[in-house]
């Protein structure tokens, strides 16, 4: 277990390396270091000593040490288009997108699983027939024009619900929460529904899939041949078959939901980071998409690790392989 | 190839075909959507690029069907007064140029870095499956968003815009060489042990060539299912990238554009310019998603 | 003379397919007593496996039981509704496929499915159901049982993942084994132990076996008598050793020539020229007539036209119209007995 803990930690720290390699290339070497790390205001000298202190004249490891060095400390030099540092503006943005994310990742699992299951157990139902057809529209439409479509039903035609913004927010430390007020809440509504429904329908047709394979395993062929209830082979053996490798591939999708986030917040106008991020590839921000790129490689690489670990865990298989099985 | 004609339409993928109106149904559409939008210079009602057809006193006229709509503007202007339904067609274009071309080049690259991988093996072939693994754990747009940001900080603005087409090819389709590779390099494998290939090493025949005409037919299948959905994958990526103002410069609108554009009339009740593109897009990808789920359970063997 | 415990009779197996109805299993009829070992013996696709899995109420769509009717103890099982024949299933009738690695969960403790299937059928505390688990994996041959119940399927080799399929099997009771291939997954070491435990048990508990298998010299260790099936019709049935020291049909003939064997002087294996017609071209007559080298030591070109019943033929019973009393063949030569 430990090794195994240990070997995922390696390869996770090699990963975050180079996507830190790649980070710090797009700093150096695709526009000018020093410009972005100064105000535009700076005079000629000012350049000079900045690219003396920050070591351009230096060998290429001792540059790549000291700019993982400043990531590791959160350092990632000044935004070119806000001229705020870039790790605040990330911090100032990280709980819109996080809350937006994480309800839309439940919104995902909470129906898309179950949905799953029951168009594999009843194929032929007309409602897993509507369930499909209206998947199958779902992984055809991109998520801006769900939003888009969403907005003007409720928003333009309906009035019910906010079109932009996050509402009213509460702070709480260095959080701002969008859950303790009725028009925060009202806010959430439309942007997680729009970024959750292309994960819901991409882990309905997984759960789906991967169901119905086990459904035609011999395990299950002879879990009936035993005389169990259906129930009980549904639930109690296929059920828990799916979930496994439904993990792994479910939770890498989430983690695509931060990074589906850059959308839907554009649509919305939503004040995360997702925003934030294309406004920079738009204004040619290096030090925010650089930041953003270790951010977002490490969440991912934590998430990796975790939906390892948690296969680890569930599945016996791979337990055994450590502990030498049996003869 | 006659022979090959008459095999295919004896076959059992053809029955399939024939007997599921759905699936007839969609081709018939993605037909008509790539006729409509590969000829559109030519079959377009108007041509939106055309200054001299334009007039502002047509803009926002709604649909046709309205009581302000004008019946030559079958879907209505929009705020330049271009006819929607034109601007759709030539739309379609670049959004089905940019999606199959993006979609070929990464088959080339998927499909050779497979048989690269899976032929020399070894630490070549590590590598390249831990980078398409860490690859695969990244949201292609994010790949094609970054590669995208990268080109036009590396070029400058003003030049972007001329290769912007091009980029945007390269970038969607960097994001999705990895599922051919994998599919190439597990039947290359496959095939690289069988003793024909070892026979032919030793008549002296180049292994390669074999490679080529042995495991390229066993995946043809496999990588055309792959390759439709991903036309349709393709495609909505272009279309967010250019909704997101990443994507192709404004003056070669494709979908997505037009569909970002018309977003800002959406309060003020113009809601044809976005609405009518974005259905444009939806009913696109919706028959070529048909068409690959369908290719998909035809040619699968264990639902025969 | 005791009921048979299986009874299956005119029993028809058809899948509706895009190329018209194919017949798969083509009006079958044979019997199973109690405590008796049938081996049920064929090619692959002659139908073997389909008919096990009609008996046992698992024939996956679109295949279907046509007509025919199979009777378990006298009482009807095939049309039965879902609830009722899941009841009959692991209670009454057993089964154990082929490969022991795929047939139990690698989610579940071993013991787990063994009590889970107990305590579905017969009504036993949790505690009851552990110790009959482990006294199961003990009769089966399992080492250190009280531990190893606790293991998962990985953790066991395959020929003791097949004594667990075996028990589990066996779990609750059932009067009737269907065997579909047990050994063919197995190394031919293991094979032989298989086979020996599964005689054992069911010597001892008095159970059936239907015993499905390509391997002959399996059923020549094992069953009391077998059916050769062909082509989804049954060639011949009959007392083992009949059967395979005097064959009466012309494909079970060119069958027990195929086999090797030690000891034998044998200069040539026969060989039967031609293939198992495919589902979609079985003649018209007697399935086996265009491979058959004595269609023409029977008159009137019956093989071609008419398919023949089992009909007694020796000590066993023989589709084949060699066999049938009216005919009588004279060196070469045939006529109609009635006629002279």
């Amino acid at each position: 277990m430990l090794a195994f803990i240990i070997q995922r930690l390696l390869q996770s720290i090699l990963v975050m390396i180079a996507v830190g390699f790649i980070a710090f290339s797009l700093f150096n070497f695709v526009g000018d270091p020093v410009s972005l790390m100064l105000p535009p205001e700076a005079t000629a000298a000012d350049r000079d000593e900045v690219r003396k202190s920050l070591g351009l004249d230096e060998p290429f490891y001792v540059q790549f040490a000291k700019f993982v060095g400043n990531a590791l400390q959160g350092n990632f030099g000044i935004s070119l288009r806000l001229g705020r540092p870039v790790s605040q503006l990330l911090i100032e943005r990280l709980p819109a997108t996080l809350e937006l994310s994480m309800i839309a990742a439940s919104l995902a699992l909470l129906i898309g699983i179950p949905m799953g299951v029951y168009t594999a157990l009843k194929r032929d139902s007309w409602l897993s027939k509507l369930i499909l057809t209206i998947s199958l529209v779902g992984v055809s439409l991109p998520s801006f024009l769900i939003g888009i479509f969403l907005i003007l039903i409720f928003a333009v035609w309906l009035g019910w619900l906010p079109s932009f913004g996050r509402g009213d927010t509460v702070k709480l430390g260095f959080w701002t929460t969008g859950f303790l007020t009725l028009s925060g809440v009202k806010a959430l509504i439309l942007p997680s529904i729009t970024l959750g429904l292309f994960q819901m329908t991409l882990i309905l047709r997984l759960v789906r899939s991967e169901m119905l394979e086990v459904l035609r395993t011999d395990y299950i062929k002879f879990a009936r041949a035993r005389g169990l209830t259906n129930n009980a082979v549904h639930f109690g053996h296929a059920l828990k078959n799916t979930l496994v490798p439904v993990i792994t591939i479910a939770g890498l999708q989430l983690g695509g939901i931060i990074a589906f986030a850059i959308i839907t917040e554009t649509v919305f106008q939503w004040p995360g980071m997702g925003l934030l991020f294309i406004q920079a590839v738009q204004f040619a921000d290096i030090p925010v998409m650089a930041a953003y790129l270790c951010l977002i490689g490490f969440i991912f690489v934590l998430i990796n690790l975790i939906v390892d670990m948690l296969y680890y865990a569930v599945d016996p298989r791979l337990r055994a392989e450590r502990s030498g099985g049996g003869h | 190839m006659q022979d090959t004609m008459k095999r295919f339409f004896d076959g059992d993928v053809w029955w399939s075909f024939k007997h599921n109106p759905l699936v007839i149904a969609a081709a018939i559409t993605a037909l008509i959507c790539v006729i409509g939008s590969a000829f559109a210079p030519w079959l377009s009602p108007h041509n939106p690029f055309d200054l001299k057809t334009i007039n502002l006193l047509d803009a926002f006229t709604p649909p046709a069907w309205i009581t302000t709509g004008k019946s030559q503007f079958v879907f209505g202007t929009d705020d330049q007064g271009r006819d929607v339904l034109s601007t759709i067609m030539h739309g379609s274009r670049i959004t089905l140029l940019v999606g199959i071309c993006a979609v070929l080049l990464s088959m080339v690259i998927g499909i050779t870095l497979g048989l690269i991988s899976g032929y020399i093996g070894g630490k070549l072939d590590a590598f390249i499956m831990r980078v398409a693994d860490i690859q695969l754990s990244f949201p292609a747009i994010l790949i094609a968003l970054l590669i995208d940001g990268v080109a036009r900080v590396a070029v400058g603005k003003e030049y972007h815009d001329q290769i912007a087409v091009y980029v945007l090819i390269f970038a969607i389709a960097a994001s999705g060489w990895v599922q051919y590779a994998r599919t190439v390099r597990g039947s290359t494998l496959v095939e690289r042990n069988k003793e024909y290939v070892q026979a032919a090493r030793v008549i002296g025949r180049s292994p390669l060539a074999i490679m080529f005409s042995h495991v390229l037919p066993n995946v043809t299948g496999p990588v055309l299912v792959l390759a439709t959905l991903h036309v349709g994958t393709a495609i909505l990526t272009e279309a967010t990238l250019s909704f997101l103002g990443v994507g192709v410069p404004p003056t070669q609108p494709s979908l997505g554009t037009l569909i970002r554009i018309g977003n800002d009339f959406l309060f003020s009740g113009e809601w044809w310019i976005t609405v009518f593109p974005g259905i444009a897009l939806v009913v696109l990808v919706l028959s070529i998603n048909l068409l690959g789920d369908w290719l998909r359970d035809a040619l699968n063997p264990k639902l025969r | 003379m005791t009921t048979p415990l299986l009874q299956v009779k005119n029993l028809r197996i058809e899948f509706p397919s895009r190329r018209g109805t194919l017949v798969a299993v083509d009006d079958i009829s044979f019997e199973i007593a109690p405590g008796e070992v049938l081996g049920v013996v064929g090619e692959s696709g002659a139908g073997k496996s389909l008919t096990g899995a009609a008996v046992i109420g698992l024939l996956e769509p679109p295949g279907r039981i046509a007509s025919g009717e199979i009777l378990l103890n006298g009482r009807r099982i095939d049309n039965l509704p879902f609830e009722e024949m899941r009841k009959v299933r692991g209670r009454e009738i057993g089964a154990i496929f082929q490969d022991p690695l795929t047939s139990l969960n690698p989610l579940y403790t071993v013991g787990r499915q063994i009590t889970e299937t107990i305590e579905t059928h017969l009504n036993v505390s949790k505690a009851e159901a552990r110790e009959r688990a482990i006294k199961l994996l003990m009769e089966t041959g399992i080492p250190a049982a009280e531990k190893r119940i606790d293991h998962y399927p990985h953790q066991f080799s395959g020929g003791m993942r097949q004594r667990v399929v075996i028990s589990l099997a066996l779990a609750a009771q059932p009067k009737l084994i269907i065997a579909d291939e047990p050994t063919t997954a197995l190394d031919v070491s293991i094979q032989a132990q298989i086979i020996t435990l599964l005689k054992k048990l069911c010597r001892e508990h008095g159970t059936s076996i239907m015993l499905v298998t390509h391997d002959m010299g399996v059923i020549a260790e094992t069953a009391d008598r077998v059916a050769v099936m062909y082509a989804g019709r049954i060639a011949e049935i009959g007392p083992v050793s009949e059967v395979i020291h005097n064959p009466q049909h012309p494909y079970t003939i060119g069958l027990m020539g195929a086999i090797p064997s030690v000891g034998d002087e044998v200069e040539r294996l026969t060989q039967i020229d031609g293939a198992m017609p495919r589902l979609t071209a079985i003649p018209p007559g007697c399935a086996f007539n265009p491979r058959c080298t004595r269609v023409k030591d029977v008159p009137n070109g019956r093989c071609t036209s008419e398919r023949p019943g089992l009909l007694p033929a020796g000590k066993t019973q023989a589709a084949c119209w060699l066999h049938d009393k009216k005919t009588v063949v004279v060196a070469g030569m045939s006529k109609e007995t009635s006629h002279v």
